[in-house]
């Protein structure tokens, strides 16, 4: 593997010096690459970036999120997304391309106040995010609690291959739904293990940035060390078997729901 | 001009606070004190308390202020009414307008607008105790709320002033100063990019005098910077400043 260059970063900071390409959170001047936000710097051999450490959520194309419905027009619902611009979800996505106003009710489908996985199929910051239902695992969201998180430490939270939020989800024998801008939606039959995955997931939000975290989350769910990991080993080489291919960790752990729901 | 009444500097070179000429009165910087801002900042440079909350990108409202191309910064400087010795009217008023609309153009161009555009970024500095030299105070506060908010930054911007007493150039004005001396120069500056972003100055000052001024100010500005980003380090990354390989 190549080596990756680390060091802490603020805004202004000088990460390097010589011909790198700027990856993310990062600006080139004459010869140097500097920081933009507070995070963790990375140079490694494709470039530079930072992995910030705090901000509000910017949306990307192919997030999935977890977005409220707050309104919705004769053509598509405007959905709110935890972020500066609110999402719009066409009506042709729910209803299929002979969708007619007059014939069909957007109200039917989706009221507003409802909760949904979507995931961002066209944004470019001049116009809104476009968003899209059609896909697995996606749609309105019955039940459960919600709660936000930073939409930075979503990623801290589903840890490597998905491997925090498996542990808090067999802990606690719910189903934690992750959506990039930070939204966590959680369900479960025992309001007891819904609790306590609440406060795992803000014990994560709290302590995102220190190290051996996953072991002090254990310590709180009660969790023995090596059945778990032992565990988590078996469910991955399931999804090797398959033959699935994961892109990213949040792919990863919408399938590992998946199964979860089937079973 | 305002005579002045009495000696400002002593013989020993000491100023009416103890401090020589080229002495900062004492800055602390607490990052993160408003739980419901995005981010937020508490300076206290000498006597001087101010509070900064940034908010953002977040929609603009009313709508019709949003630009197309870039964020609207909107800054809001104000004095709470128990921050002067006599009471101040909380109505924000002809200065307050003024000192909102120079740090809005002191923190505007460390900061990477066209990455948010249509959107806004609302900084709500409240000055809870002032002791002179509160704009510069607030500056240096609201570029580290900022950069706790988030927002892609070109640099941090540190603040700092410089100015005449008893016709001798000194670093960091304190109320009694500003109002008996003889010049004061708010001087706002971005470290890195060395760029100057506030230069303010009220009183007379011959050339030599202002350039003077001015590389005590800046002088200043990197001083303060160097506690600004101590701050920003001690939120986010502790005690250590260089990264543990971990794995």
């Amino acid at each position: 593997m190549q080596e990756i260059k680390r060091k802490y970063v603020i805004p202004g900071d000088k990460i390097v010096e010589g011909n790198f390409r700027p990856l993310m959170n990062v600006i080139k001047t004459d010869n140097s690459i500097i920081a933009t936000r507070i995070g963790i710097a990375e140079t490694g051999r494709d470039g530079v970036k930072v992995i910030p450490l705090s901000g509000v959520y910017i949306p990307r194309v192919n997030d999935i999120v977890i977005g409220k419905i707050i309104d919705h027009s004769s053509l598509s619902w405007e959905v709110d997304v935890n972020s500066c611009f609110s999402a719009h979800l066409p009506a042709q996505d729910v209803f299929g391309r002979d969708f007619s106003p007059a014939r069909d009710d957007m109200g039917r489908q989706l009221a507003i106040g409802d909760l949904i996985a979507a995931r961002i199929i066209a944004f470019d910051r001049t116009r809104d995010p476009m968003l899209t239902i059609q896909d697995k695992d996606l749609g309105k969201i019955p039940r459960g609690e919600l709660l936000k998180i930073s939409a930075t430490r979503v990623p801290r939270l589903i840890g490597k291959r998905g491997s925090m939020i498996q542990t808090i989800e067999q802990a606690t024998q719910t189903r934690v739904l992750i959506g990039q801008n930070g939204i966590v939606v959680v369900m479960g039959r025992n309001p007891e293990g819904i609790k306590l995955a609440m406060r795992a997931i803000r014990m994560v939000e709290e302590e995102a940035h220190t190290a051996n975290l996953t072991q002090r989350v254990k310590v709180l769910l009660n969790v023995p060390d090596s059945p778990q990991a032992e565990g988590t080993s078996v469910t991955q080489a399931q999804n090797g078997q398959k033959g699935e291919e994961i892109q990213s960790a949040i792919e990863d752990v919408e399938e590992e729901l998946e199964e979860g729901e089937q079973t | 001009m305002i005579n002045q009444t009495r000696n400002l500097i002593d013989e020993n070179g000491r100023r009416t606070d103890g401090r020589t000429a080229d002495e900062l009165r004492e800055v602390k910087i607490t990052v993160g004190v408003v739980k419901n801002a995005d981010g937020s900042a508490f300076i206290e440079f000498g006597k001087n308390k101010i509070i900064v909350a940034v908010y953002g990108p977040r929609e603009v409202h009313p709508k019709h202020m949003a630009l197309p191309d870039r964020c609207v910064l909107r800054c809001r400087y104000h004095m709470s009414p128990f921050s002067t010795d006599t009471r101040k009217n909380p109505a924000p008023s002809r200065r307050e307008v003024e000192i909102s609309k120079v740090m809005r153009e002191a923190l505007e161009p460390a900061l990477i607008l066209e990455d948010y555009p249509r959107a806004a970024i609302d900084v709500f500095v409240e000055v809870l105790q002032a002791d002179g030299g509160s704009r510069c105070a607030g500056i240096a506060a609201a570029s580290i709320a900022l950069a706790d908010a988030g927002i892609n930054m070109r640099d941090i911007v540190s603040a700092c002033a410089a100015g005449k007493v008893d016709n001798k150039i000194v670093l960091d004005i304190n109320d009694i100063e500003d109002k008996e001396g003889g010049a004061d120069m708010p001087v706002a500056y971005m470290p890195h990019l060395e760029q100057v972003t506030l230069l303010q100055l009220d009183g007379i000052l011959t050339s030599e005098q202002f350039n003077e001024c001015v590389d005590k100010a800046l002088s200043g500005c990197n001083m303060v910077y160097e506690i600004q980003k101590q701050a920003l380090m001690q939120k986010y990354f502790g005690n250590e400043t260089e990264l543990k390989e971990e794995q």
